[in-house]
Parts: structure tokens; C-alpha cells; sequence
């Protein structure tokens, strides 16, 4: 990787930014292995030490792509580009727009969050769990600054491996049929990904994804790349029916798994069909919009209501994932500048609140071990401060305005309601229904008397998990006050994707217009 | 004549040799020298590979080319890295006799000719040379009824398929009048002049080539052969005549046949896609790490014919990078398995490996890496390997083999990430004996070739291109 030195020109941070937050978490890891001195219990304590510092310092080096970040360029800023296959016109390149910038950030923000909250819960193989963890994050800001569909390919699929230990190792009782489930539904959606992956480079013969973009493909190819993308994403985002592997995913996770999985992995499908499905394939996107509200709607309305069926308060905030998840599908497929921006600001308010909601869990199962919600009720008397924090992102899921939560489902309403009214309507219903079963989990566990024993003796929050909820509760509330200070950075990007989106769609309209006259006269 | 385009076949077969007369004459135990030398031997044949001009032999018998010594160097890459395992195996086995190394040295030597065959005769002696020090080596331990069962099993049904191609390389010769492969290409040009007994000739010599390769249906050897054979033999038999097999099919598809590719194309797209569905359906059952490895290396075939069904350079360019990283996943592979004994005892059981994350982290991690390079994750060299297949496949519009590749190593992935759940999720069982030097070595290497292979892609795939570039012309 030593050649990517050498080739930052035209990059505003002057130095391959990208790639060094994409591989300094490697670096982490390969210190982390080499630490075979010491007892196991210095082992472990160094391998905290040396993750916590990796990923705060990848963190601090993508605050410089934040402030560096040019918001008035829709395209692609801070390229780097490697010669790679030369005979197959593949590079390494790497570049953030308007919509991945800001997941990048998202995933180097949430991953130091993760691995503070994983301090005492992970005590079994410290160092591998670490190790796990980086290259979980380097697969994840890989991905999303990936302008190469095989290297995008290559982060999306290798996420696989850390995952898949991170919930089989470190995981609840059913652990190994989650892992191995979420293994092969994922890796069997991806793989006809590659396939149209493969299409295109043959068709287009290049993998270079702003030329892709703006390759034409037959309307007869688009239909059937836009299935192959919809295995694929589909399955990640995920959607209704495909999702049943992710509330067993979710359950079965480590704390720290599952708020990674909710945070940044989730949001993968969604960024994967904003950047491949709608740009590259116009005319198939355009055509399957009804199927994919009619999948969304679905999922909103089906699994808010089974939502309110769970006994298990991980399973409860899965299935409002796949809730809400159903609204930024809604969001993406409505084409216009505010339901893709108000998409894009759902999966940044979720990927914060609903791995906030999966760290209040993991703070009351570290002390009960059990997460059925009947063990627990009262618990506003002994943990106020919990209460507190707990209220905070429960307002943030349901959508309370002044929460980060409000914005994106109200812009994906209002852009929604310029679709179809039944749309907005229905998937508006996922607002009313959140609050009924986020109001019915609150007061079962914080409201009431306390009935067991072991809840008298209950510790409200410590300070290390003051610091882990510190930082999203400033996001929360930041992006719910001051959303422009986000939304500006996609601006540009979202009006340029609708724009090429309306004039692609024209066009064939047009050609097949003049197609029709032509054989007519 | 321009003999000195044998030269490292020469040279390889003059130190086999010398170490025969050395390992009989001398009264101790000389199992250590003879491999040593064997290696050394491998590592000249090599040098001499590389520094070779190209062009015919021996009256258009021989051929030096990029093709012959790409597969030549991949050859004695897997040779090398078995005898390396096999040394101290054997001795633990107490099987470690010095005519081991010899025998798999001229082993090597046969499948070298068959590398650089451009006759139908020198194919045939070259195969022959393979086979029998195969045969003998599959017996090796000739104490366990499993081992000379296998030798047996393997001996009965290879001389069956020997006799296939004998039969398939007459009707050729009978019906063209030649058995050069240049010539008969030259003859085959205009494809409608090609009479049906040619035809029937060609299915036989594939028949007898699959046999080789061990591809569906041809496949019923390979499951008792690895698991009867001694392990060292079992990743002999995975590497280097797997690569030796296939040059010579895409040899004689590629060069004599290749007018005729509407003819065999529809045959080899049967017999790829039997062979990768049979590879991932049957292996889910298994037990033992060795019969796993064996429908594993059935499906990997299947995978890797797909680039000769293609029936383009671009196809065989695929099929040429996978047999390079398939050499190495599946020798890692085999070489951690070998890692697998307790107090003494080699046990083949993948519930023996419980625990193995936990006993023996290192080792565990390196059987993971090939794992998941098996089953086709990307990062790993497996990905690359079925990329540029796919890559081919679609080119030619051949979607069927593309899709059904790509579940079945969806499929596929099921039992390789089994062993990986075994090793990490379940509790530790008794830890393994000490692991030799020597195997440690072959697993590192391995394991960074199929971790990193990433990083270093296009002049492997460079040279595959030049080496599939003789072909399909």
C-alpha cells in the first residue's frame, strides 16, 4: 500500500486520508497480535488500550475529512487512485461524496463507542475481540469510501468475517445459528451482486464507479442488475420479508455487536442502493419504486406490530430497526430531493439512536443478565440518570421534534406526500406505531414498583458509561436542534443524484417517444 | 533435437537418481538427505524453468512455452511444499522411508512432461511416469488396510481411465493420422471436416483427463484415495497432479482441439457444473477433515473447468489463476489439518478440532484464513480466483455456469464456515501435540499467500495471461 503515498494530488488533505482511515485499524490489530507477553490480564488490559487509542485516533483523522470536506462539490473529493489489475481497468480508488462522508464519520464515531462499552462486558478473548473489532471497522470506512465496485465489493462482503466471529464467539446461548444464519443470507444476497457487478464491467469495461454511473445500460439489463442489487441490499437493509435473520442476529450479538450491526451494517443495503441502484439504473429504479414502497410499507407497518408482541428488549429494538429502516427505502425511492435527504438523515439519526437504544440495553443486561423485559420494572427509582438518558432516544426513535429522529421522517414524509398520499399516509403510521411500542417498553421497564429483589441493589450509571452515551446524546440532540449543520453536506450530492436521475429518466421517455412517432410514420 | 528444452526434467531425473543409489548404498537412515535433496532438486528444475528459451524438442515432441512453464513452476511449487510436510509426518506415522521422497520426485518428473507434452505419446508417458509412483505412494503405508486399499482403489480405476485416453489418443491417431498436437490443430482448422470418430477419440481423451482431475462423474476415486492415503500423500495428490491434469486438458483442448470447441464445450459445461454441485452437496455430510477436503477439491475442479468451457484465453487465464491459489489454500489447508494429532495419534475427525482457537491460536487463524479463501470470501485469494472465472464466463455469455458457480459456493460456504465454528465457537477439547518446524513454515507461507494475495495480484495474473495467451489462437 506503500504506492498510495505517492499518489494524493488534487486531495484537500494533502496526504491518501481515505486510506490511512481505512488501514490504520490494521495497524491496531497487528500491535494488538504481536502482544503475546504478560499474564491475561495485562494482555487484555493493553489490548483495550491499543484499540480504544486506534480508533479514537481514526476518529480524530476523520474529523479532518469533516472539516476538510468541500459541501458545495456533489462529486468525489479526496481521490486516490492505484493501479491495481491493469489488464482489467480496476484501480484502488477511494473518494467520499456528499452521502459517504458522513457515513464514514458515522462509522468512526460509533466504533470507539463500541469498544468502551465492550470494556467489562468482554472478558473471554479480549485480545481476538479487539482485533475483530478493527478490521470490522477498516472493512466498514472501506466500504463506504470505495469509487472501485470490486474494492466496494470486497469491504462489503469481507465485513462478513468479523461479524460472524464477533456474534459466534462472543454471543448470547443461540449464538451459533445466528452466526452461521446471518452468514449465508448475507453472503447469498452478495453473491448475485457480483454477478451484476460482472455484468457491468464486461458491459461497461471499466469497475470505476462515477463512470458507471454514467454508463447507459439497456432497460432490459437494468431490470434484471437491478434484481441481482436487490438480493443483495434487500437482505443487508434489511427488508421485509428477508430480515428474519437480523432480529436473531441482534438478540444473540454481544452489546457492542449489535450496536455496530444497527449503527453502520444496516446501513450499507440503504447506501448500497442509493449509490448503485438509483444512479446507475434510472429506468429499472423508476419501475420497481411501487414494489419497493409496497416491501417498505410492509415492513413498517408488519414489524412495529410485532414489535409490540416482544418479551425481549433486543428483539423489540430489532424489529422497530427493520421499522425504521422501511422508512428510508420509502425515502430513497421517492426520487426527490426530500425524501433522499430526509433517507439520508434517517440513517444517521438511527445509526446513533438505535445503537444508543442497544447500549441502554446492554448497561441494565450487564448487571441482570437477562433481557426479557418482565424482569424488570421500577427501575426510575434506583437509576434516575438512566431513566433519563433512556427517555432521550426513546423520544429520538418515536420522532419527537428537537430529537434527531423528527427530521429525516418528517423530510421522507413530506417527500413521500409528493408521490402518493396513501404512501406518506402509511408510512407515516410507523411514527404513531413507534411511540405505542416504544412508550409500552419504557413503562414496563423504568414506571412502576420494583418486584424483584436483586433490582433494589441496581447502580445507576458509571462514568465509563456516562463517556460511552456522552457523545451520542450531544449528536442526538445536535442533529434534532441544528439539522443544516448534517444536512448541508449531502445537499449538493442529493441534488445533483435527483437531477441526473430526472434527466435520465426524460431521455428515455423521449427516445421512447421518438421511437413510437418513428414507427408510426 | 534441441534437447537442452528438457533440461530441468533432465537434470530432475539425474538427481532422483543419485538419490536412490545414495538412500540404498548407505546403511543409516537417510530419509532426511534424501528429501533435502529432493527439494534441492525441485528448486534447480525451477531455476532451470525460468531461464529456458522457448520454442520445440525432441522433433516437435516437446514443447518449452510461457504455458508449460507457468504449470511446470506451479508443479514443482506443490511438490516442494508436500515433501516439505511430508518429512516429519512420516516419521511421526513411522512410515518415513527415503524412497518416499524419490518416488514423489518422479512423480514430479512425469507430471513436468505432461506440462510440456506436444505429442499424444509424450502426454501418455508422462502420465504413465505420474501415475505409477502415485500408485505406489497412495499404498505407502502399507500396514493400514486403508492405505493399500486406496492404493489399490486408486491403481484399478486410474488404469481404467489410462486405458479411456489410450483408446480415445488411437481413434485420434486413426482418424487424423497424426499425434502431434500442432499438426492435428492445423488439420482441425475447418471443424465440419472432422469425422465422428475424431469426436468419440476427443471424448475419451477427456474422459481419461477428468479421470485425473477428478471431476464428476470421474470423481469416485477421490474420496477414498485422500482419506486412505496417508495425509503427506493425500496433499501431494491435492496439488501438484491436479495442476499437472488440467495443463494437459487445456493443452489438448486448447491447441489441437480448440476449432472443435462447439463440439466439447456442451460436455465440459455438464461435467463443471456436476462437479461443483456434487463438490458442495456431498461435503456437508462429512465428518472426516480428509473426505471434506476431497468434495471440497471436486467442487474447486468444477470451478476451475469453468474456464476451459468458456473455450477462450481469457477462460483459461482464469482457470491458470485458480490452480495457483488453489495450490496453496488447499496445501495450507491440508498442512493444518496434518497439525491434527494427540499423543502421538493422528486423528481426522473436524469435531477434533473444538477448540482449537483457543488451544492454538496462530494455527487456528491460519485455517480460518484458508477457510474462508476456500469458501470464496473477499480479501481472501479464493475470491480472486472465482472472480476472474466468473469474469470469463459471463464474457462469453455462458450466465448458467456463472449463477449456479455462485450458489454453490454459497452452499460451499456452509461447511467451510462449519470448521471455523467448530474451531472458535465450541469448547476446547484436548490441544494437539506440538506442531513440527516444517509445518509451521508451509502453513505460514501459505497462509500469507492466500491472506495477501490482495495486495500482489496483477503479475500473477500477468503471467497467467501470458501463459494462457499460447492457447485458443
Amino acid at each position: 500500500m506503500n504506492t498510495t503515498l505517492a499518489i494524493a494530488t488534487g486531495n484537500a488533505a494533502g496526504f491518501p486520508i481515505l486510506s490511512l482511515i481505512t488501514w490504520l485499524p490494521l495497524v491496531g490489530c497487528a500491535v494488538i497480535i504481536m502482544m503475546v507477553r504478560g499474564d491475561e490480564e495485562t494482555v487484555a488490559a493493553n489490548a483495550r488500550w491499543t484499540a480504544l487509542w486506534t480508533s479514537l485516533l481514526v476518529f480524530v483523522l476523520s474529523l479532518v475529512l469533516w472539516v476538510k470536506f468541500d459541501p458545495s462539490d456533489p462529486g468525489f473529493q479526496f481521490n486516490e487512485h492505484v493501479v491495481w489489475l491493469p489488464d482489467y481497468k480496476v484501480g484502488y480508488s477511494m473518494g467520499v461524496d456528499g452521502i459517504s462522508v458522513l457515513f464514514v464519520l458515522l462509522s468512526t464515531v460509533l466504533t470507539p463507542i463500541c469498544i468502551l462499552s465492550a470494556w467489562e462486558a468482554i472478558h473471554t478473548r479480549v485480545r481476538e475481540f479487539m482485533v475483530s473489532f478493527l478490521v470490522l471497522e477498516t472493512m466498514m470506512v472501506g466500504m463506504f469510501s470505495a469509487t472501485d465496485f470490486i474494492v466496494f465489493y470486497m469491504f462489503f462482503e469481507g465485513v462478513l468475517i468479523p461479524m460472524y466471529l464477533i456474534i459466534g464467539v462472543w454471543g448470547g446461548p443461540r449464538r451459533v445459528y445466528a452466526a452461521v444464519k446471518f452468514f449465508l443470507y448475507t453472503l447469498a444476497g452478495s453473491v448475485l451482486m457480483l454477478l451484476a457487478l460482472i455484468a457491468m464491467w464486461v458491459q461497461a469495461g471499466t469497475t470505476d464507479i462515477p463512470v458507471l454511473m454514467h454508463t447507459v445500460f439497456s432497460p432490459h439489463m437494468q431490470f434484471w442488475l437491478f434484481l441481482a442489487f436487490f438480493a443483495s441490499f434487500a437482505v443487508k437493509v434489511p427488508m421485509w420479508p428477508v430480515h428474519t435473520w437480523l432480529p436473531d442476529a441482534h438478540v444473540e450479538a454481544p452489546t457492542a455487536g449489535s450496536v455496530i450491526l444497527a449503527g453502520v451494517l444496516l446501513k450499507m443495503g440503504a447506501y448500497g442502493f442509493l449509490r448503485f441502484s438509483v444512479p446507475m439504473l434510472p429506468e429499472a429504479a423508476a419501475s420497481f419504486a411501487p414494489f419497493m414502497f409496497t416491501l417498505s410499507v410492509v415492513a413498517v407497518i408488519y414489524t412495529s406490530l410485532v414489535a409490540l408482541a416482544q418479551e425481549d428488549m433486543k428483539k423489540l429494538i430489532a424489529y422497530s430497526s427493520v421499522a425504521h429502516m422501511g422508512v428510508v427505502t420509502i425515502g430513497i425511492f421517492t426520487f426527490n430531493v426530500q425524501g433522499i435527504s430526509g433517507a439520508l438523515f434517517q440513517m444517521l439519526s438511527h445509526g446513533i439512536v438505535s445503537s444508543a437504544l442497544f447500549l441502554v440495553v446492554g448497561v441494565i443486561y450487564d448487571r441482570i443478565h437477562t433481557r426479557e423485559i418482565a424482569r424488570y420494572g421500577g427501575l426510575g427509582d434506583r437509576m434516575p440518570s438512566y431513566a433519563l438518558v433512556f427517555m432521550l432516544f426513546m423520544m429520538a426513535t418515536i420522532g419527537l421534534p428537537g430529537t434527531s429522529g423528527f427530521v429525516g421522517e418528517f423530510l421522507v414524509i413530506i417527500g413521500s406526500l409528493q408521490v402518493n398520499f396513501w404512501l406518506a399516509l402509511l408510512g407515516g403510521m410507523g411514527m404513531i406505531l413507534g411511540a405505542a411500542y416504544m412508550l409500552y417498553l419504557y413503562r414496563r421497564i423504568i414506571f412502576g414498583r420494583i418486584t424483584h429483589a436483586d433490582l433494589r441493589a441496581i447502580l445507576d450509571l458509571s462514568p465509563r458509561e456516562w463517556t460511552v452515551f456522552a457523545p451520542l446524546i450531544v449528536l442526538t440532540l445536535w442533529m434534532g436542534i441544528y439539522p443544516s449543520s448534517f444536512t448541508s453536506y449531502f445537499d449538493a450530492t442529493v441534488g445533483a443524484l435527483v437531477q441526473s436521475h430526472t434527466a435520465a429518466l426524460a431521455a428515455t421517455t423521449k427516445f421512447a417517444a421518438a421511437t413510437l412517432t418513428q414507427t408510426v410514420h | 533435437m534441441n534437447w537442452t528444452l528438457a533440461l530441468p526434467e533432465i537434470v530432475l531425473a539425474c538427481i532422483g537418481m543419485a538419490t536412490l543409489v545414495f538412500g540404498v548404498l548407505r546403511k543409516q537412515d537417510s530419509t532426511l538427505l534424501c528429501t533435502m535433496f529432493t527439494i534441492g532438486g525441485f528448486l534447480i528444475a525451477g531455476l532451470l524453468v525460468l531461464t529456458r528459451t522457448n520454442g520445440f524438442g525432441f522433433n516437435g515432441q516437446f514443447v518449452a512455452d510461457p504455458f508449460s512453464a507457468f504449470n511446470q513452476i506451479l508443479i514443482l511449487a506443490g511438490a516442494a511444499l508436500s515433501s516439505i510436510l511430508a518429512l516429519d509426518w512420516n516419521r511421526a506415522q513411522g512410515i518415513g522411508r527415503f524412497e518416499f521422497p524419490v518416488l514423489m520426485l518422479f512423480s514430479t518428473i512425469g507430471m513436468m512432461i505432461m506440462a510440456g507434452a506436444s505429442n499424444l505419446m509424450t502426454l501418455y508417458l508422462g502420465l504413465e511416469l505420474m501415475s505409477l509412483a502415485l500408485y505406489v505412494l497412495a499404498a505407502f503405508a502399507r500396514d493400514d488396510v486403508r492405505s493399500s486399499e486406496a492404493g489399490l482403489k486408486y491403481f484399478v480405476l486410474s488404469g481404467l481411465a489410462s486405458g479411456l485416453l489410450l483408446y480415445g489418443i488411437s481413434l485420434v491417431y486413426g482418424f487424423s493420422g497424426t499425434m502431434d498436437l500442432a499438426s492435428l490443430h492445423e488439420l482441425l482448422v475447418r471443424p465440419e471436416t472432422a469425422s465422428a470418430g475424431l469426436i468419440v477419440g476427443i471424448v475419451f481423451v477427456f474422459v481419461g483427463l477428468a479421470f485425473k482431475v477428478s471431476a464428476v462423474p470421474f470423481h469416485m476415486w477421490t474420496p477414498d484415495v485422500y482419506e486412505g492415503a496417508p495425509t503427506s500423500v493425500t496433499v501431494f495428490f491435492a496439488t501438484a497432479p491436479k495442476v499437472a491434469a488440467m495443463a494437459l486438458l487445456l493443452r489438448v483442448m486448447g491447441t489441437s482441439f480448440a476449432s472443435l470447441v462447439g463440439a466439447w464445450q456442451l460436455l465440459i459445461i455438464i461435467v463443471s457444473i456436476a462437479s461443483m454441485v456434487l463438490g458442495a452437496f456431498a461435503a456437508i455430510g462429512q465428518s472426516n477433515v480428509k473426505r471434506l477436503m476431497a468434495y471440497s477439491s471436486i467442487g474447486h475442479m468444477g470451478y476451475a473447468l469453468i474456464g476451459l468451457a468458456v473455450g477462450t484465453a481469457a477462460g483459461v487465464r482464469g482457470t491458470l489463476v485458480y490452480m495457483v491459489i488453489y495450490v496453496f489454500m488447499t496445501g495450507g489447508t491440508l498442512g493444518c489439518f496434518m497439525a491434527m494429532r494427540r499423543k502421538g495419534r493422528a486423528v481426522e475427525q473436524i469435531s477434533d478440532l473444538a477448540g482449537l482457537g483457543a488451544n492454538d491460536p496462530a494455527l487456528a487463524m491460519a485455517l480460518a484464513i484458508f477457510m474462508f479463501s476456500l469458501a470464496g470470501i473477499p480479501l481472501m485469494s479464493g475470491f480472486f480466483a472465482k472472480l476472474y472465472i466468473f469474469l470469463a464466463s459471463v464474457q462469453a455469455g455462458l450466465w448458467a455456469l456463472a449463477i449456479i458457480g455462485v450458489l454453490t459456493s454459497v452452499v460451499g460456504a456452509f461447511y467451510y464456515i462449519r470448521i471455523i465454528k467448530v474451531m472458535y465457537f465450541d469448547a476446547p477439547a484436548e490441544p494437539f501435540d506440538p506442531r513440527p518446524a516444517s509445518l509451521s513454515f508451509v502453513v505460514a507461507a501459505t497462509g500469507l499467500f492466500t491472506g495477501f494475495f490482495f495486495l500482489f495480484p496483477a503479475p500473477i495474473v500477468a503471467a497467467a495471461q501470458s501463459a494462457a495467451s499460447v492457447l485458443f489462437r
